[in-house]
């Protein structure tokens, strides 16, 4: 086993087009905090990218394969970050999800426990040894994403806690998962949604009352889903580049989960629908990847990749355009946040790790 | 071996591009039917969002006196509101700007949580009409406290201590049940309209109309950029036929006292003086009233929201003989008729006192001059047997008793003048002779206002010719502000002369020393009026009551008198409620017409104006036939004032 790795085989197709969507992020960005008292978050945005590149080259370099022999111990220390905040969190508009570190820097534990459980979920279903999963093997499975959810949601941040759904089922469904047993889970979630209900806070209520009927309290709860349809709509075909929604500031903070209607209604229907290409064509480029990695666990782990970005942007379009609730899930590249874009990077980082080893075996 | 090397099913990797493709598909198609096919919509939406109309208040019109002296103006007057600026933390800041408006903190503190939830765009008002200091510490704050600002009304400013109030009235924001009312209903909410008086009378000519000025707003409500603007019309203003120097004595003369005065000029119907008390001021309702207070003045048992020149509705009592007289003597039966009066007589079987025996003392001999400035009961007494209610009630409704004056003020009202058909009418009884008598000295069922009453005597004063009384000139304003009254303009009453003259010299002699208000006598002043007490319980009532009652329900004391005694150029009715006599009532008239006179002759006349024929009244004395000193003798003149300087007190006769 020769093991030759070089940065010849980094997918730097793959590069370019991301830097592409960092780089309209940044323009958006800019545009959109022009003259409020967010003005300069593109600058510290450059900053992240900067850092969340470096980290990539950092990721690509140590062995996807070494990570996962020792997945149950990032798991567990990932378990132990999820209890600190819990028990050490910074409060912040009512939810405990930051830890301060030292040198006043905020972290955000979810973040990279989204990475850990990728590489536990692909672990795990690399790992089996038959074609087909018994209840148990999905039960596991299931634990595995489920606990570190549970903590999550205790935060409370029911948004994170959904980016970690996408992983099981991605792992599910590649693992071998039947079409009947998809319909039982399907169901038996659709039986215990409205106990779901009563375990929502009384603001993620609001949210979801306001996603169904956004009118009726127009400026309340459903003021950002009024305003946010609003920017988006005014936008057009080819866009209005002097955006009052935005520029006027009726888009509350429009820099982070509402970058994607900015940016729409400064640059239309073509702007956006091209915008969604590119993502598009990331998408296909990922699971190109997968395909070629070397073994099963690498497959799993950049689906894995690929199921994340996929809900943070079927979650954040979709709610740009009215199809989903206000949930704070960001858009991946785009958005404005240090957390959100370090893990993206270090997720493209075990990406460009798998792909550099194709050759290895 | 199987795990690590096999490789995962390449089907299900296609169906997870599928998936994603539809997925990208769905999204694509919400953002086309929000940009493309409701692009219009929204776009619309956004237009909306980023312009607002701010109004531009139109100041309400002033309210002047005749002499165009201001009455009413307009104040510019701040409201301190707070704008949500999220790079503040307005919480923390609560303290100081509590301090800076002399608020409680809490309460302050209170008000910023509650509207925590509305939009931030919309400010939170704080206080209304804040002083000069307050302005200051906000001007004073702008760095340190950009979040507190301040937006300018135009608020009324009236006269103070409730001069005048009743009048004039007040505004109010409109309420719902006005909206309702077709005559309101093309106000919007928030408009600031008349609630009573003429601000209520004349609020169209008074409002003018709010402009208004397209801005461009961010989301918190802060101009960025203006689009156009249509400017306000200010309110026209409004001149009223009241005389101020005339007002402040009648304020004057009714100090202390609750009733009202009304004073007019019977030439013309213009309103000279008016005032109610007790009062309010309507100063406290222009920013906004405190539920209590509104309460204490509505229970008042005094009523002093009530304009009781015009919404008192009282027995006249005596000042009613002046009528009873006119149509005793136009209809032939009070020239001959001579009443011994002994303390009372006998009608219908029932005793009836005259106001005289109080006083341990009888009337003797009466004949029409000496019943009216003795006021004697029984010779009125007499007159109403003989006259009977039917021609009694004739004279009094032709001379507008028990019926609005028409006057251009709202909430007027109509008084009572019995009758045999108001009787059945009202109690499906029939009228007994025995009301009649009481009818004759104005107490009964008789009810009027002193506006009325005012009108009455002023009509009869002047030879039968009677105006519609207004407070505001109609050629002053422009067309359609006044609406058409079913009261004509003018009515002439038929009265003979020598009947006419009959009256009103014995209305003089009221004031002189030989009648009931010589007290109110004005020296050089051709005063002429009738004294009235009337009763404001039955005597039946009052016996029963006993000393508590007595002193609770006092009589009331009426005067309504006129200067000069024929062709007035001035009425006044005075009512003093529990004011037990009318000499009381004589007096406050008195210091009126004694206001009226005086500055008649300190003002430059109209002789000195004209340079024509000009037909002037004057009194002057003449020897008595009797050859009994002098009697007072009042006339007009026609003067050629061609080219002269003279000044009318030169020019008259000379009155002693």
């Amino acid at each position: 086993m020769s093991r030759y790795i070089s940065f010849r085989d980094f997918d730097w197709l793959l590069m370019a087009f991301i830097l592409i969507i960092c780089g309209l992020g940044v323009m958006e960005i800019h545009s959109a905090t022009l003259h409020t008292k967010f003005a300069g978050a593109h600058i510290r945005q450059v900053y992240w990218i900067l850092g969340g590149i470096a980290c990539m080259f950092a990721m690509s370099l140590v062995s996807y394969q070494m990570l996962l022999e020792r997945i149950h111990w990032f798991y567990i220390v990932a378990l132990a970050s999820l209890i600190s905040v819990l028990l050490f969190g910074q409060k912040y508009l009512g939810a405990r999800r930051w830890v301060k570190m030292p040198g006043g820097a905020h972290f955000q534990p979810s973040e990279w426990v989204k990475l850990i459980l990728i590489l536990a979920v692909a672990k795990y279903f690399a790992d089996l040894h038959d074609r087909e999963l018994s209840w148990s093997d999905i039960i596991k499975a299931g634990a595995i994403a489920g606990i570190p959810m549970l903590m999550v949601l205790r935060q409370p941040d029911l948004g994170t806690a959904l980016t970690y759904l996408p992983i099981a089922v991605m792992g599910l469904f590649l693992g071998g998962l039947r079409f009947k047993q998809g319909a039982v889970i399907v169901l038996s979630c659709a039986l215990l949604l409205p106990l779901g209900w009563h375990v929502l806070k009384p603001y993620q209520r609001d949210r979801l009352t306001s996603f169904m009927h956004p009118e009726a309290d127009s400026q309340g709860s459903g003021y950002q889903v009024n305003q946010s349809l609003i920017a988006v709509g005014s936008g057009g075909i080819w866009g209005n580049s002097e955006g009052s929604q935005t520029h006027l500031a009726f888009l509350p903070v429009p820099q982070t989960d509402f970058i994607f209607a900015a940016f729409a209604e400064e640059h239309g229907f073509v702007g956006a629908l091209g915008v969604m290409l590119l993502y598009f064509i990331v998408l296909m480029r990922l699971t190109q990847n997968a395909q070629t990695a070397p073994d099963r666990a690498g497959t799993f782990v950049v689906m894995g990749v690929v199921a994340v970005l996929s809900f943070h942007i079927l979650v954040n379009i979709g709610m740009v355009v009215g199809f989903m609730p206000v949930t704070g899930i960001p858009l991946p590249l785009m958005s404005y946040g240090g957390s959100s874009v370090l893990f993206m990077f270090l997720a493209l980082g075990i990406v460009m790790n798998v792909r550099m080893r194709r050759f290895v075996n | 071996m199987f795990g690590r090397d096999e490789k995962v099913s390449p089907e299900r990797l296609t169906a997870v591009q599928y998936i994603i493709l539809v997925i990208f598909l769905v999204l694509a198609y919400g953002l086309w039917r929000l940009q493309v096919v409701q692009s219009e919509f929204y776009s619309a939406a956004a237009e909306k969002n980023r312009t607002r109309e701010v109004p531009i208040l139109a100041p309400r019109g002033k309210i002047l006196d005749r002499e165009g002296r201001i009455i009413v103006d307009n104040y510019p007057s701040f409201t301190a509101l707070l704008l949500r600026d999220s790079t503040r933390d307005i919480l923390a800041d609560a303290g100081a700007i509590a301090a800076g408006l002399h608020l409680d903190p809490k309460e302050v503190r209170d008000r910023i949580r509650r509207f925590a939830y509305t939009p931030q765009f919309r400010p939170i008002y704080l206080k209304e009409d804040i002083t000069p200091d307050e302005l200051a510490f906000v001007e004073a704050h702008r760095n340190e406290l950009p979040e507190l600002d301040t937006i300018v009304a135009h608020r009324r400013l009236y006269p103070r201590n409730g001069f005048m109030a009743h009048l004039i009235g007040y505004v109010g924001e409109v309420s719902e049940d006005m909206l309702n009312q077709p005559q309101w209903e093309l106000y919007s909410p928030g408009d600031v309209v008349g609630k009573s008086g003429v601000e209520l009378q004349y609020n169209q000519l008074l409002m003018g109309k709010n402009g208004s000025r397209q801005v461009v707003v961010n989301s918190r409500g802060k101009e960025v950029g203006q689009l156009e603007e249509k400017p306000a019309e200010p309110g026209k203003p409004l001149r009223l036929t009241v005389d101020i120097d005339l007002q402040i004595a009648a304020e004057q003369a009714l100090e202390g006292h609750n009733g009202a005065i009304v004073a007019l000029d019977p030439r013309t119907g213009e309103i000279l003086a008016m005032v109610s008390r007790p009062t309010y001021d309507p100063n406290d309702f222009a920013v906004r009233i405190r539920k209590e207070e509104w309460a204490k003045l509505v229970n008042d048992d005094d009523h002093p929201l009530l304009n009781k020149a015009i919404q008192a509705q009282l027995a006249p009592g005596s000042v009613f003989k002046i009528i009873m007289a006119t149509a005793g003597l136009q209809e032939g039966i009070a020239q001959d008729l001579r009443v011994n009066c002994n303390g009372g007589a006998s009608f219908y079987g029932r005793y009836f006192k005259c106001w005289v025996v109080a006083e341990h003392r009888v009337h003797g001999s009466v004949d029409i001059t000496k019943g009216i400035y003795q006021s004697c009961d029984v010779f009125f007494y007499t007159l109403a047997e003989r006259l009977g209610i039917g021609r009694i009630a004739k004279y009094a409704t032709m001379f507008g008793l028990g019926q609005k004056t028409g006057i251009d003020l709202p909430q007027e009202v109509t008084g009572v003048m019995p009758s045999e058909e108001w009787k059945i009418r009202n109690f499906k009884q029939k009228w007994y002779a025995g009301e009649t008598i009481s009818v004759g000295i104005g107490q009964g069922a008789v009810a009027v206002t002193p506006i009325q009453l005012a009108r009455a005597i002023g009509t009869i004063a002047s030879g039968g010719l009677m105006h519609r009384p207004h407070v505001t000139n109609p050629t002053d304003l422009p067309p359609g502000i006044i609406p058409a009254s079913p009261v004509a303009d003018q009515i002439r009453i038929p009265i003979d002369q020598k009947n006419w003259e009959i009256v009103t010299n014995a209305m003089a002699d009221v004031v002189s020393p030989l009648g009931t208000a010589n007290s109110a006598h004005l020296q050089g002043i051709d005063f002429a009026g009738k004294t009235g007490s009337a009763q404001t319980i039955s005597n039946a009532m009052k016996a029963k009551l006993g000393a508590a009652g007595k002193s609770r329900f006092k009589d009331n004391g009426w005067f309504s008198g006129v200067e000069p005694r024929r062709n007035p150029e001035i009425v006044v009715c005075s009512l003093l409620e529990e004011g037990e006599h009318g000499y009381l009532a004589a007096r406050t008239a008195a210091q009126v017409i004694k206001a009226y006179v005086e500055k008649q002759r300190r003002l430059p006349n109209k002789m000195a104006k004209a340079n024509e024929k000009v037909d002037i009244g004057a009194v002057w004395n003449t020897p008595d036939p009797d050859g009994e000193g002098d009697s007072l003798n009042s006339g007009h003149f026609v003067m050629d004032v061609k080219n002269s300087r003279t000044r009318l007190a030169a020019a008259a006769p000379r009155i002693h």
